[in-house]
């Protein structure tokens, strides 16, 4: 399978009159988008804010941050089984809006949600300080049950997204990467000498605000399978989670998943990427132990040599990622797992609630109990309202002057267990 | 902390759902549970129904607690 | 600014006073000298900082009267008022490592200055010393001393200035026991690739976080006579007053709550809730009996299966809670038990 992706740059979103891409500035006409936002009827109300790298802006409750992209050639439509039918994806060309985003925010459903800062010490953590953001605000209508509210603050941010990237089809990229992923037979003959590697994704499936999706699939009801890593790039895989915000998946991130990115780097040279393996982090027992099982099988049936094994979440998923470390490792085959720590405020407590020998090669995205103080911000997009409220935020989370103490926890992928960032511990 | 009341003198059992966590933590008598988010309950079932599955489950703890043991174990069916 | 002012310990070898035969030299300062690796030290200082004297003690003499060789070094070190401590390296020396150790926690400890010391990794001192003090990780013999005072060297001088001290891989340091959070200079996608390649290939390759070991308790004996035992409930799932009335946070807890259960038979959608931020809080909210039996327990009282439910329950959230918060919280909660003669206890968790 092959997928041309075509990169096109913007430069900065403005509010216009109407809705339009020229010379990588994107325009947005406020009333063209509420009227996307709205065809989902839980939303009573919508408004609209720009929030640009450096700026003096906070924006929280951030529930997920989606890249705009339009398929232009090719199979199916980006965000398959939920915005465009199930047709399989991840062939032909697809276009992405790069240096920008669609956030959305609003009232909290749980205990949610995360903060984005686009300057000072808190921009330094999330990724998406670094992107011009458009970000929708939703409030949902009177007596909106949270899974309906979160369902359709969800469509609204893919909406949009897409409404944008449509604007790109009959543009041409300012730059192009094509990914290609051979057939397995045709794989191991066109490397027959390359250790075969493949990508273990754990998608978090625990519930409200801690679902991921799957082909329009909620991911806690599949069954570990295989997909080629192009599908990953369209869509296929998208966020309904972002309490503790600090290790959920965006969308976004979903779409520019960095570990297919680096395997795709090294395929044909060092290594042979030939699979993306899904699989959840179920809150039965039952099921972790099925889908460790499942995993460890697939990786067997694939003849991997090597994988690398990502975590999404904290706590219980601790116990997949060692079950799927321990049966991967069983079946002799080499993992390198990715997750993060919550070894408390002093960094002194033990980071992961399993363990065990097998998991020997781990790399760390940092310890989310690490305590930040973010500076009062000239500009806040959202509320504040439930800031004492979010994970890895306190009673006293709110300081006089204005600032925030919090945990590391609370910032949008700033410890990202698919390894986004650069930050570690030791 | 099922480890620290352990430690306190006082014989404790830990009903939980991912036991592998319970092991790993060090308690010495483990029930398992239903799920993460109901440990002690299912909500597909009619409130009788669940009543009488939690009831169940604290019937095995307490037979846990009355049981002696000499190492970590779980008490399944 | 001034320049800032090292004190440096070492031992009769290094100080070219002997070797084993004077192993028994006892301690003195040398006022104004730097000798031996100070030579290397000063020489990597340049105009940075001074070694204002230098402490010479045989590893003998320090082992074997240690009280007085520790009063006789705090009165030296007192009297210099340097801005930093420097002891060894020791490498693998273990008496060496010994000294070091405990004159470094010694001057930490008791005057506050800032110290620094290097051993090799599996030098004794290490094991005394490494939570407590900064150790930087050497070779195993002197050969390896140009690349010990390379690290400790702009280690001593930003421990001198009071500087932010970075993770143990960025400063050379030997692990804490505390995580310490820093960027690298790959993201972590790529160094996951990467520390695969070298696994796959049989090279050397660092894990980021090695696993930790566990420690666990002997079981206590079983309940004899259940029908008049005293039963307690405690739980991690964060069931609290509806209202959440002590704020317990829906991750990394930093508290746990106590309530009274007198006269409640079931845990109602009115009365309870879950403060728990790591799991769909429908379930619970709808009838936090499914986290925590107070319903059947009532039951069992009624019914003589139990003696009785312990009037209180003890609450918190485990959602991203630091182990050692757990362990705090759990102390108290089992002493309070104990003294209220609770004779067993059902924790359950989500």
């Amino acid at each position: 399978m092959k997928l041309e992706l075509g990169k096109i740059f913007i430069k900065d979103i403005r509010f216009a009159e109407k809705t339009a891409l020229q010379d990588g500035v994107l325009s947005v006409s406020k009333d063209d988008l509420r009227e996307v936002a709205l065809s989902e009827e839980k939303i009573k109300t919508v408004s609209f804010d720009i929030a640009k790298p450096g700026e003096s802006v906070r924006i929280t409750p951030v529930k997920d941050v989606i890249e705009p992209r339009v398929k232009v050639e090719g199979r199916g439509g980006v965000f398959p089984g939920v915005i465009s039918g199930v047709d399989t994806v991840g062939s032909g060309k697809t276009y992405c809006l790069k240096g920008m985003a669609v956030v959305t925010a609003g009232p909290i459903v749980g205990f949610q949600e995360g903060v984005i800062d686009m300057s000072g010490p808190g921009a330094d953590y999330t990724p998406f300080s670094k992107t011009l953001n458009l970000v929708v605000l939703c409030e949902p209508k009177e007596g909106t049950e949270a899974h309906d509210y979160e369902r359709a603050v969800r469509m609204v941010g893919l909406k949009i997204a897409t409404h944008l990237a449509e604007l790109s089809k009959e543009l041409s990229p300012d730059e192009s990467q094509t990914y290609e992923t051979l057939d397995l037979l045709e794989g191991m003959k066109a490397y027959p000498d390359l250790p075969r590697v493949a990508y273990v994704q754990m998608l978090q499936s625990q519930g409200l605000l801690h679902d991921t999706y799957v082909y329009g699939v909620d991911a806690k009801k599949i069954l570990p399978t295989i997909l080629y890593p192009t599908e990953d790039m369209d869509g296929a895989i998208l966020s309904g989670n972002c309490v503790s915000a600090c290790d959920k998946n965006p969308t976004y991130v979903h779409e520019n998943n960095p570990v297919i990115e680096e395997l795709f780097k090294q395929h044909g040279k060092t290594i042979n990427f030939v699979a993306h393996v899904i699989t959840n982090e179920n809150v039965y027992l039952a099921d972790k132990e099925r889908s460790s099982n499942q995993t460890a099988k697939l990786c067997k049936m694939l003849h991997l040599d090597g994988v690398v094994v990502s975590e999404e979440g904290f706590g219980n998923p601790d116990t997949d990622l060692i079950m799927n470390c321990k049966k991967i490792e069983a079946e002799g085959i080499k993992t390198v797992l990715i997750t993060d720590e919550y070894a408390g405020r002093d960094g002194k407590s033990q980071s992961l609630a399993d363990a065990d020998k097998a998991a020997d090669a781990l790399v760390t995205a940092g310890n989310a109990n690490q305590v930040v103080v973010l500076p009062k911000l000239d500009k806040l997009i959202g509320t504040l309202d439930y800031i004492t409220k979010i994970a890895g935020a306190n009673a006293d989370t709110l300081r006089e002057d204005g600032s925030l103490e919090v945990e590391l926890q609370v910032i949008t992928g700033a410890t990202s267990e698919v390894g986004f960032n650069k930050l570690s511990a030791r | 902390m099922v480890k620290e009341i352990e430690r306190a003198g006082i014989p404790v059992v830990h009903i939980c759902t991912v036991t592998p966590i319970s092991m790993t933590v060090g308690a010495n008598r483990i029930v398992p549970a239903i799920a993460i988010p109901h440990p002690l309950g299912n909500p597909a079932m009619k409130p009788e129904e669940e009543k009488a599955l939690r009831r169940k489950i604290v019937e095995k703890a307490l037979k846990a607690l009355e049981t002696e043991v000499s190492g970590q174990t779980i008490f399944k069916d | 600014m001034a320049k800032i002012k090292v004190v440096h310990y070492i031992n009769q070898f290094f100080a070219q006073v002997g070797g084993e035969e004077q192993a028994d030299y006892p301690i003195e300062i040398r006022k104004g000298e730097h000798l031996g690796p100070g030579l290397a030290f000063q020489q990597a200082f340049g105009d940075e900082a001074e070694i204002v004297a230098t402490i010479i003690c045989g590893d003998g003499f320090f082992s074997e009267h240690i009280d007085d060789a520790k009063a006789k070094l705090l009165e030296m070190v007192k009297g210099e008022k340097p801005d930093i401590f420097i002891a060894g390296p020791a490498f693998n020396a273990g008496r060496y490592g010994f000294a070091c150790a405990t004159a470094a926690m010694a001057v930490q400890e008791e005057l506050h200055i800032p110290v620094l010391t290097g051993m090799y990794i599996e030098n004794p001192g290490v094991e005394m010393a490494k939570d407590k003090v900064y150790i930087v990780s050497t070779k195993n013999s002197a050969a390896g001393m140009r690349d010990a005072v390379k690290k400790m060297a702009p280690l001593a001088l930003k421990l001198a200035k009071g500087e932010k001290i970075g993770a143990s891989v960025e400063e050379g340091y030997i692990p804490q026991g505390q995580r310490v959070n820093f960027f690298e200079k790959e993201r972590g996608a790529e160094r996951a690739v990467k520390m695969l390649l070298a696994k796959l290939n049989g090279k050397p390759f660092t894990t980021e976080y090695p696993m930790p070991s566990f420690d666990r308790v002997e079981p206590n004996p079983a309940v004899k006579d259940m029908a008049h035992a005293t039963v307690a409930l405690v739980t991690s799932g964060g069931i609290v007053p509806k209202g959440n009335p002590d704020h317990i946070e829906s991750s990394n807890a930093s508290k746990y709550g106590e309530y009274d259960i007198t006269g409640v038979n079931d845990l109602t959608a009115d009365t309870y809730e879950t403060a728990h931020g790591g799991y769909d809080p429908s379930y619970a909210n709808q009838d936090a009996d499914r986290v925590l039996p107070v319903d059947v327990l009532r039951d069992l009282e009624k019914e003589h299966v139990i003696g009785k439910l312990y009037n209180k329950f003890y609450t918190t959230v485990g959602n991203g809670t630091a182990v050692a918060s757990a362990k705090a919280f759990a102390e108290e909660i089992g002493k309070k038990l104990k003294e209220d003669h609770v004779d067993a206890v059902i924790l359950t968790s989500t």
